[in-house]
């Protein structure tokens, strides 16, 4: 079995009750690193462990910490963010409602480590029975001693809200999120000054994903070192990943990072493999706005060899025959998946939940919708393939946030993959727009 | 359908719980109660008409535009008056691909009505919602707090009849 950090005690029953998780070792960071580390040796031990964010951008947790601005009598935020929303991924949603207390107690070592003494959980709207689980566990690990004034008897203070949304994937955006908190609609902020800086209130702010700052507590535990010592490369640690469409077991896995895609698609221990009866045709690894790779990319890269689940291998080859790790939402599609169809689907999410802030992103997302629309509904022409690569093309970079280049590269990957399948609406449009309609062409090849 | 009465007022456990919350933030940042208040009026009255924002401005000493600007924004402020049983129906690919377009076309021939809809008798109105996070137990709806998920159309039945009692 592979090394588990996350997910070790998820299946012990009342783990979601600080009384269970406290027995199964629970909360014995926050003890280590209130009563026997200074703020900064817990930073740095964040450092030492290479992890990465897990929200999607990968950047190193322990380097965004380094950033924060420590201005003397101006309050310092921890903002967590926890408004999973990116298709395919809900691993966030399945740990907060399971063990509850993870993230309660990565949130304490991690408020201490920057020196906050208030700190924010941003939770998706819809998800409020979680909001109602955190709220409940914040009210034990109070009643407990570890929230609250005077943690431990050390001196250090810190309150946990939770704070819910109000259903907009944008606020995941974290300039958005903390617009958001502040009141607001969730338009992104301009950067500079970035969150570090200038965050929450226009205080120095550290936004973090709910399964980063759940990793905390082992790394205080074991060591940053230990933690590095598991994964590969600046791969370090394990991740969640959120397995979903045509195979054979869906659900939220914790892998070591390193682990084929191969072994993770089809093991048992995972996916299960492609449903029966049925083979792979494409994969989207890392959420809906990483690029889409066909069959013969998924498990070998385009040099032939072995591809593995890290930040590296996904991304090897570039957007030319590679992806990303992305926040983890492996979607996987086999024959019967009309990539035409998914494309649009997709395409009319991130216009749905486009800002309408930056003029490229706000008319370009609806304009790719349009396209594609017509295209799987028989009414395309050859030249709508083209004005797609260039409209998605205009929209990447030129926006504030990174909204924009998630709705760009769906649309890009899928016709440089799949071209043939968008031409083949175009010449059979009568075919292609029947219910269910698939083009077999790439399947036969 | 609830109605909003005029004037409109919270009930007094309602207005505890928003007291609760605006005490939340520093000194000066009641605006960011906005969101978990508006989730609070729209648990007492089912939605959130202007009258409902008017008050919600005056509790947390803003100006009325800065909530309609709020409450359009975000897509789970019902902003007419909807029915018992609101449908939030995931339409994004996820689902998609566990046959979620033909359960929700089954559901609208169950009921009746077209997304934005309610139902005749006012006890269900329908709603297109993005990803609810839920992608590896698809297709999936929420009614308020609840996740209906793998869903089929026997399981839509079961649901449907189970909250026309």
């Amino acid at each position: 079995m592979a090394k588990k950090i996350l997910t070790e005690h998820i299946n012990v029953p009342g783990i979601e009750t600080f009384e269970v998780y406290r027995k199964q070792g629970g909360y014995t960071a926050v003890e280590k690193a209130i009563k026997t580390m200074t703020p900064e040796e817990v930073v740095e031990e964040a450092k030492k462990s290479g992890i990465r964010g897990r929200g999607g951008a990968g950047f190193p947790m322990g380097m965004k910490w380094g950033f924060l601005a420590k201005p003397e009598g101006v309050p310092r935020y921890l903002v967590c963010n926890a408004d999973e929303s990116e298709p395919g991924t809900f691993k966030d949603h399945h740990l907060m409602k399971c063990i509850p207390h993870l993230l309660i107690e990565g949130m304490i070592v991690s408020s201490f480590a920057l020196g906050a003494n208030k700190s924010f959980i941003y939770v998706r709207g819809e998800l409020m029975y979680v909001i109602r689980i955190l709220e409940k566990a914040i009210e034990e690990a109070k009643a407990n001693g570890f929230l609250g004034k005077n943690i431990l008897g050390s001196g250090y203070d810190l309150e946990l809200v939770v704070q819910p949304g109000g259903g907009a994937y944008i606020c995941g955006e974290e300039t958005a999120l903390l617009e958001s908190l502040e009141g607001k609609r969730g338009n992104p902020r301009n950067k500079p000054p970035f969150p570090a800086v200038k965050g929450l209130y226009q205080s120095p702010t550290v936004v973090n994903n709910v399964e980063s700052i759940s990793n905390m507590p082992w790394v205080i535990n074991n060591g940053g070192d230990a933690y590095a010592a598991i994964g590969i490369g600046r791969s370090t640690g394990t991740k969640l990943i959120s397995a979903s469409g045509h195979i054979q077991k869906p659900g939220v896995y914790e892998i070591e990072l390193g682990v084929s895609v191969d072994e993770f698609l089809n093991s048992d221990e995972y996916c299960g493999g492609i449903r029966k009866g049925h083979h792979l045709k494409a994969l989207v690894a890392g959420g809906s706005s990483v690029p889409i790779l066909p069959a013969h990319l998924i498990t070998k890269t385009a040099a032939g060899e072995d591809r593995l689940m890290s930040y590296e291998s996904l991304s090897d080859g570039g957007f030319a025959t590679g992806t990303m790790l992305g926040s983890g939402g492996f979607i996987v599609f086999d024959e019967t998946a009309c990539i035409v169809r998914n494309t649009w689907n997709f395409s009319r999410f991130y216009h749905h939940e486009s800002c309408g802030q930056c003029s490229p992103c706000r008319e370009g997302t609806g304009w790719m919708e349009k396209v594609l629309h017509r295209i799987e509904h028989g009414h395309g022409s050859m030249h709508d393939i083209d004005l797609l690569v260039d409209v998605a093309k205009k929209i990447e970079g030129n926006t504030i946030c990174p909204l924009g280049d998630a709705a760009a590269w769906p649309v890009a990957s899928a016709i440089r993959h799949f071209r043939d399948e968008f031409e083949w609406h175009i010449t059979n449009p009568h075919e292609a727009s029947q219910p269910g309609a698939v083009f077999m062409g790439a399947v036969l090849a | 359908m609830t109605e909003t009465p005029n004037p409109v007022a919270f009930t007094p456990e309602r207005l505890a719980k928003v007291k609760e919350i605006i005490a939340r933030y520093p000194e000066g940042r009641q605006k960011s109660a906005l969101l978990p208040v508006l989730h609070v009026a729209q648990e007492q009255w089912g939605w959130v008409s202007s009258e409902v924002m008017d008050h919600v401005a005056e509790l947390l000493s803003i100006e009325p535009v800065e909530v309609y600007e709020v409450a359009t924004f975000y897509t789970m402020y019902h902003l007419d008056a909807v029915g018992k049983h609101v449908i939030e129906y995931c339409r994004t690919g996820p689902c998609c691909l566990m046959g979620g377009e033909e359960i929700y076309d089954y559901l609208k021939q169950k009921l009746g009505i077209q997304a934005g809809q309610t139902t005749p008798d006012g006890l269900f109105t329908l709603k297109e919602v993005e990803c609810l996070a839920a992608c590896g137990w698809g297709p999936v709806f929420q009614i308020r707090e609840k996740f209906y998920m793998n869903l089929t159309r026997e399981r839509v039945d079961e649901i449907i009849e189970e909250l026309s009692k």
